[in-house]
């Protein structure tokens, strides 16, 4: 177990290593000099000099590459092209927004996959059991973005109950004035890890009611509502893991209904970095979103080590 | 001797003897839900491939007089977009290209991850491991940030993202393609073809490939229903097809500004997006379990 | 039609001649974990004469089925020579020469037929890959179908999952047979079957052995089906031979104690016979790290301090049989070790 636990922690040291290769590369991926976003239509060749030196880019990549890591380790990802200010603090408080949203879409999606995996699961076959599946395959397959602006058409144009954008004025606080911002895109975005979930549940019971020990517990006398339960301590382990991962492409993937909303989160930032071609803040952005999303597995796969006595080795 | 007197086999000689691809789609075609689904996408992809030669107004043709006019207008059964243009051509004009940047990445990547994945799988040791890890990295990103990020980086085009889309499906692919391959390359039937003195490259044609195409391919066409969404995503968000053409992902992006004006009209494109990408999930449940025959 | 190939040294020369053939297979390593290895198959040595069934027994993990994928080279071997009809392997006979002299059927007839492929292409495939034309494979295939019993015209285009598990290993043993090898290496080959189809197919291999004037090596873990179809027997415990002899001989004076506790072990219909409690203790040791000098001592009821750090080896006790232990090993230290060859002791039961 602690083998599996220490390997699994030294496999993560050369995959942060290669993320931020790739994030670095990103910006040598896009077609052009990175300085034109900068550079006045009209510079001049000194200006163009001067800022290629402070910027870097008249080294080799691998200095760049060199310098810029060692400037993240120590918390500088350099400063936005745009309004100059640092990216870290700028991703930062986009990350709380995202989270924040997120968060609230995980818990949510978390609580209706596991209803409906479980009743659908329980009572396979069923009517219950065709409508969860129907409404698992739709919350899979539906274009999230659109799934945001039809509850806008619906909740804000149509009915007035809710605002359609934005996070609320002045500061986040937790009051129906900054929640009703935030009911929308939240249903929106738990959306599909429910289906995820519905579905996953779902065949964990099937499963799970298939084994023998089930059998053993009906046959000790015990009631269908224990056995119920039985069926929800072996499903959730598994049920948990599956919602951590999802939880790190709802981080990664909100930048659409953040768009939809003009949710102030990571996403918003994303999109103002690559139509500014900020690069720094792009950079900067991807490498906190996938950081985050490898240190999530990481702790996923710990907990479902410490959870499932099976996982010895990796 | 007995077991070739049983009655069941002399009924089999007159029948014509079906593959397992024949198999396959026999137990297809009895799914209704399979059928209806393959239904809806033929004809969505029958209107796009025929649609300049169905008689529909020009999609490109706007109006400034006739904006965003309400379903039932004579002459637009479905209304005019945000500049006059007649809705109904331009949804089925806008499927050529949706449909296209929705599944060339995965069709690419279908043929990028399978062949990394089978070198990996079959060769196992070294190859195994380069191949494996590059594709973890790729892992670390969740695919809608890497299909952004490539994007972003790249620039706003067709073509650019047809290429992002395929890079963020070929390591979920491939992972796909060497488990597969792993687990057939051990089975006793690879080794009896060794035994029978087969070079390597017969035995990934005759026994290999053949018995891992199949869920590879299911595993794929699985991934058509997120790259489509994807795919329109990113032309949402001014990353993949550009104003005027017609694309379902685009037409929402810009009818979003009309949802006070005629908002079911602003919310059609993404109908269609998610009635193509329901479609394709559907039919791929269904190829999943027409093709688990079991004896 | 590809011929069988001819005889080379004479009916006394052996066919397979095995000489030091030894597997470690690596295990753990990694991170933290030390190297170690599970000693598979540990130098051993057999011959197989000319249209004899050779049996190989002992418990599972005890290097059957190693040996059967060591001999067709489908593992690669650590150490070892072997040699076929006087020619060894490698020097002067290649791999792809050696598997279309030597063949094997799998246990698992399921897993050791291409489900995509119909039972005709399967058998087929082989003569094709040494460049036999199509129709001449296709016309050996089905007569080989006839030849195992299973009509051409009902299977030859069927698909796995359509046979039972008897008609695949047929179809399996149709399989070896194309290429018309001199040796089949049998694998647990009717293990998986029930016991009446088990019968048939084992009547079928005898039936088949007289018709192609073929050499079995028959691995299984069934003691009553190996000396029912085999000659001599070998018995194998953690990678070592510890016997080998004439079926009968073994079967009336097992002089192992390995050997007496298998025989021992048999379940008998002879209320009389019975035995009152298990004669063999426990599993076997972990074959990664396994016990210094006899590797039985941890069992053998006969064990004394010398079985602990003395290796025996596997020396003729009479004509055609030998065996591996300190009892037999005259002046070896052990008590029971006389000198004389017959040496007897009580079976344990």
């Amino acid at each position: 177990m602690l083998v599996y636990l220490a390997k699994r922690l030294a496999y993560t040291v050369p995959i942060v290593f290669s993320v931020a290769l790739v994030c670095f590369m990103l910006v040598h991926l896009s077609p052009g000099d990175p300085l034109i976003s900068i550079l006045p239509a009209d510079a001049s060749v000194e200006l163009e000099q001067r800022l290629r030196i402070q910027y870097g880019f008249d080294r080799p990549l691998p200095v760049q590459f060199w310098i810029w890591i060692s400037n993240a380790l120590s918390g500088d990802l350099g400063a936005s092209i745009a309004n100059g200010r640092p990216v870290l603090s700028e991703v930062l408080q986009a990350v709380r927004n995202t989270l924040l949203l997120a968060c609230t879409a995980a818990v949510l999606g978390f609580a209706l996959g596991m209803f409906f995996g479980l009743v659908a699961g329980y009572f396979r076959d069923s009517w219950i059991d065709k409508l969860a599946t129907s409404i698992a395959i739709a919350g899979v397959s539906v274009p999230h973005y659109w799934l945001g602006m039809v509850l806008v058409i619906i909740f804000s144009v149509q009915l007035n109950w809710l605002p359609a954008v934005g996070a609320g004025p002045g500061n986040w606080s937790w009051t129906w004035t900054h929640l009703q911002y935030l009911v929308l895109p939240a249903v929106t975005m738990a959306v599909i890890p429910m289906g995820i979930i519905t579905r996953t549940v779902r065949a964990l019971v099937g499963d799970i009611l298939s084994n023998d020990f089930v059998d053993a517990l009906r046959a000790k006398g015990l009631g269908e509502g224990r056995v119920f339960l039985h069926v929800i301590k072996n499903a959730a382990p598994t049920a948990i893991a599956v919602m951590g991962l999802q939880l790190g492409y709802l981080l990664g993937g909100s930048i659409l209904i953040e768009t939809v909303f003009s949710w102030p989160g990571t996403g918003f930032l994303l999109n103002t970095a690559i139509f500014q071609r900020d690069l720094p803040l792009l950079q900067g952005t991807i490498l906190v979103l996938a950081l985050f999303f490898v240190f999530l597995n990481l702790f996923v796969d710990m907990l479902q080590a410490m959870i499932d006595p099976r996982i010895k080795r990796g | 001797m007995a077991i070739a007197t049983e009655p069941l086999t002399e009924i089999a000689v007159a029948e014509k003897r079906r593959g397992y691809w024949g198999t396959v789609g026999k137990r297809l075609t009895r799914d209704p839900v399979s059928m209806i689904c393959a239904g809806m996408l033929g004809l969505i992809f029958l209107a796009a491939i025929f649609a300049p030669y169905l008689g529909l107004p020009d999609p490109y043709q706007g109006s400034m007089i006739r904006r965003l006019q309400p379903f039932g207008t004579a002459g637009h059964p479905l209304g005019t977009d945000e500049l006059g243009r007649d809705m109904l051509s331009r949804l089925i004009h806008g499927g050529r290209l949706s449909l296209l940047i929705g599944i060339l990445p995965v069709f690419n990547a279908f043929i990028i991850g399978t062949l990394l994945g089978v070198i990996a799988g079959y060769n196992g040791g070294w190859a195994n491991s380069a191949i494996m890890r590059t594709i973890d990295v790729f892992y670390a990103f969740p695919s809608v940030l890497l299909a952004i990020a490539i994007s972003g980086a790249l620039g706003a085009g067709i073509l650019n993202s047809i290429v992002s889309l395929t890079i963020v499906f070929i390591p979920p692919i491939a992972r796909v393609a060497e488990s597969v391959t792993t687990s057939v390359r051990n089975l006793d039937f690879v080794d009896a073809a060794r035994a029978s003195g087969a070079g390597a490259m017969t035995i990934m044609r005759v026994h290999v490939m053949g018995n891992v195409l199949g869920p590879i391919f299911v595993y794929a066409t699985s991934l058509i229903s997120v790259s489509m969404i994807l795919a329109a995503g990113l032309s949402f968000l001014g990353l993949g097809t550009r104003p005027p053409q017609p694309e379902w992902g685009l037409m929402l992006n810009t009818l979003r500004t009309a949802i006070y004006v005629n908002p079911w009209l602003a919310a059609l494109p993404g109908v269609m997006i998610f009635a193509v990408s329901i479609g394709f999930n559907l039919l791929s449940d269904g190829l999943r379990s027409a093709m688990d025959i079991r004896n | 039609m590809l011929e069988s190939t001819k005889d080379m040294g004479g009916p006394r020369q052996s066919l397979l001649s095995i000489k030091g053939l030894r597997k470690h297979f690596p295990v753990g390593g990694g991170l933290f974990g030390k190297k170690q290895v599970v000693r598979a198959v540990d130098d051993i040595d057999f011959e197989v004469a000319k249209g004899e069934t050779l049996g190989i027994v002992g418990e599972s993990g005890c290097g059957k089925s190693t040996t059967a994928r060591l001999l067709m080279h489908l593992i690669a071997p650590d150490a070892g020579t072997i040699v076929y009809d006087g020619e060894p392997v490698g020097p002067s006979l290649s791999l792809r020469e050696l598997r279309r002299r030597m063949q094997m059927v799998f246990q698992d007839s399921y897993a050791s037929l291409n489900p995509r492929l119909t039972i005709e292409d399967s058998i087929a495939f082989g003569p094709r890959v040494h460049g036999e034309p199509n129709q001449d494979a296709r016309a050996l295939a089905r007569d080989l179908l006839n030849r195992v019993g299973l009509k051409p015209e009902t299977f030859a285009n069927r698909y796995p999952h359509e046979l039972s598990g008897g008609q695949r290993q047929r179809v399996n043993i149709a399989r070896a047979l194309a290429l018309r090898p001199r040796i089949v290496l049998l694998d647990e080959a009717v293990s998986a079957l029930d016991k009446s189809v088990e019968a048939q197919v084992l009547n079928l291999l005898i039936d088949l052995k007289r018709d192609f004037g073929l050499t079995y090596v028959f691995i299984s873990h069934d003691l009553n089906v190996v000396r029912y179809i085999s000659d001599r027997v070998l018995v194998m415990y953690l990678g070592e031979v510890v016997e080998i002899g004439p079926v009968d001989e073994m079967w009336a004076n097992p002089r192992h104690p390995y050997t007496a506790a298998l025989l021992a072990s048999m379940p008998t219909l002879d209320p009389d016979a019975r035995t009152q409690e298990a004669p063999l203790a426990g599993d076997p040791p972990n074959p990664i790290d396994p016990p210094a000098g006899c590797r039985f001592h941890t069992r053998c009821p006969f064990a004394e301090e010398i079985c602990a750090s003395t290796r025996p080896r596997l020396s003729t006790v009479d004509t055609a049989h030998a065996v591996s232990c300190l009892m037999y090993e005259p002046g070896s230290g052990h008590s029971r070790a006389t000198g004389t060859r017959a040496l007897q002791f009580e079976v344990v039961s």
